[in-house]
């Protein structure tokens, strides 16, 4: 790491802000969370954040003259500015959307709608000889869309391969983004494997050639400093219940001008300028994308999970989650019969690779390890983890996921280590 | 520990020593079963002798607990009428969903008894399963082609 850290984190008085971490499981045992890659958990500030504005200030956004309405509209937009302020962004770049993978889905179907929409959507217009790009190692909720929008469109999708080691493969970068290439979508952090891809390669050579980037942010704005100005990318999603928020709302951000001519998705109330029974016209951005009421109490959790974030510093979140993820690391490699999939250790360290640690244990089904862990108290997750294609390029049909977060300590990870250790004791493999 | 519960010996055996195991020629229909939340998959293929399952044989992927509980569906069906066969994928169904509250008949699922404790890990309900869904597919095709 490069980054200079003034003190790390206190990981013993901030696990007291997560009453879950108290509970025991399977007959007892202290719960050692390490599934947070899928979802995190919440604490108490977010939870309080939530009941707040729910017993203070509950109103419709948006709408309505009355004190309670300002309040909760007020309450949301605050919300969107900590949020745009935590990644980098402008406010009104910023979308709030049901999750991330809704994020995705809006862009792609949002550029399906520039057909049909006037000469100011022409530039996400893609059809028959168009190409759109994304890369082996993504979630299905950067794939599937994509595909979906080729389909539609007539438009080919392709894809960067990825390495033997888990990185994504750059190597062609000028023949897999060219000309024809109206969008590239690309994962910063994988979250199966942890890497972390650096954008700026990507985005130089999507601005040469005119095509959009957009960046899946769901694994690296919980856990390191993103700055999405600074990265230059078009579009970035990330979600809320991955970096301590609640459920049900996730993010996407738009470069100012691209969201001012973006056809919308989803249509309805809330998102109109005026309606005719003839016809309709819209809202500026974001409004334009929020129809229906909105996840207000959500987006008001997720202001405060910022604010918590924030707080204990990103710098320090990362460093912390570095120093635990080489520690797990370092254990796996000393237990034979391990395989961990993604960049290995060299010389004790790793550069550009998040707190995601999968691997297969030889010989034991990485449900039977689950179950083995569980059993110990050990949460991780087992499967494909919705990146089903990078498992088939590894070779493995699933794997074991242990991913970290600011709640994890040392303890979690020697105990985790033990447990692997138990896996393959029970099964009989050592 | 509930483990232990879980992964019965039995289990264990039939997961080292799969019975059946293997795809076999001739046969009447095949069905290909996936778990999308893990990827696990067996593909596998059924042969009816009027009202006799004569052979089921398969080939998968998949955690000790769905590679078992299709050994021993093998073990159960082949040779028996469809009739009786369904009876015992009712019977394993019924246990399997459950929750660990059913008390299996060992008469009619002999190994399968083993699998009560799988039924208390909802998450793993679906691998016992995959293999007797594609029984039941398979036995359905079969039949549709007759």
């Amino acid at each position: 790491m490069t980054t200079t850290v003034s003190a790390p984190l206190d990981v013993a008085a901030l696990r007291a802000d997560f009453p879950i971490l108290g509970r025991t499981v399977r007959d007892g045992k202290r719960l050692v969370y390490l599934d947070s890659g899928a979802t995190s958990q919440k604490p108490t500030q977010v939870l309080d954040a939530e009941r707040r504005f729910l017993q203070e200030r509950n109103a419709a956004v948006h709408r309505g003259a009355h004190q309670l309405a300002e309040e909760a509209t007020d309450a949301y937009e605050r919300a969107r500015a900590l949020v745009a302020d935590f990644v980098g962004a402008r406010a009104d770049e910023l979308v709030f959307t049901k999750n991330a993978t809704e994020g995705v889905n809006l862009v792609a179907y949002a550029m399906g709608n520039a057909a049909t929409s006037g000469p100011e959507a022409a530039r996400f217009l893609l059809g028959p000889g168009d190409e759109i790009v994304t890369t082996e190692l993504e979630h299905h909720a950067n794939l599937v869309p994509w595909q979906e929008l080729a389909k539609r469109t007539g438009a080919t999708l392709r894809w960067f391969p990825v390495t033997d080691s888990g990185r994504i493969d750059l190597s062609d970068l000028d023949t897999v983004v060219n000309e024809r290439t109206k969008v590239v979508a690309f994962a910063h952090q994988s979250n199966v494997l942890g890497t972390v891809t650096d954008p700026a390669p990507i985005v130089a050579r999507a601005k040469q050639v005119g095509a959009l980037t957009l960046l899946d942010a769901c694994q690296s704005v919980p856990h390191m400093p993103v700055d999405l100005h600074a990265l230059d990318v078009d579009f970035a999603i990330f979600s809320s219940h991955k970096m301590l928020g609640p459920y049900g709302i996730g993010v996407l951000y738009g470069r100012a001008e691209l969201l001012a001519a973006l056809p919308p998705f989803l249509t309805g109330g809330s998102m109109i300028e005026m309606v005719r029974m003839e016809g309709s016209t819209f809202a500026p951005p974001p409004q334009r994308f929020e129809a229906g009421t909105p996840m207000t109490s959500q987006a008001v959790g997720l202001g405060a999970a910022v604010e918590y974030l924030s707080e204990l510093g990103m710098d320090r979140v990362a460093a912390h989650e570095h120093a635990l993820t080489v520690a797990a690391l370092a254990g796996l490699a000393e237990i034979p019969g391990i395989r961990v999939l993604g960049p290995p250790l060299v010389d004790g360290d790793v550069a550009d690779r998040g707190g995601a640690v999968s691997f297969v244990v030889d010989g034991v089904h990485p449900h039977d390890a689950g179950q083995v862990l569980d059993d110990q108290g050990i949460a991780v997750r087992v499967g494909h983890h919705c990146a089903w294609p990078l498992h088939r390029r590894l070779g493995v049909p699933a794997s074991v996921r242990a991913s970290v977060y600011v709640y994890n300590d040392l303890d979690d990870i020697d105990a985790f280590l033990a447990g692997v250790r138990e896996t393959q004791r029970f099964f009989g493999v050592v | 520990m509930q483990l232990q519960q879980m992964y019965q010996e039995i289990i264990l055996d039939h997961y080292k020593n799969p019975h059946g195991r293997g795809l076999r020629d001739p046969y009447d229909a095949e069905s290909f079963q996936v778990n999308p939340t893990c990827g696990d998959e067996v593909t596998l293929r059924v042969r009816l002798d009027g009202e006799q399952v004569a052979d089921v044989s398969y080939e998968g992927q998949g955690c000790s607990i769905s590679q078992a509980s299709t050994s021993v569906l093998t073990d159960l069906v082949v040779g028996k009428p469809v009739g009786e066969a369904f009876k015992k994928l009712d019977a394993f169904l019924e246990l399997m969903q459950g929750r660990g509250e059913v008390e299996p008949d060992e008469d009619v699922l002999e190994d399968g008894i083993a699998f009560a404790g799988v039924a208390r890990y909802p998450a793993r309900v679906k691998c016992a399963l995959l293999g007797w869904m594609a029984f039941k597919d398979a036995v359905a095709r079969a039949e549709g082609k007759a």
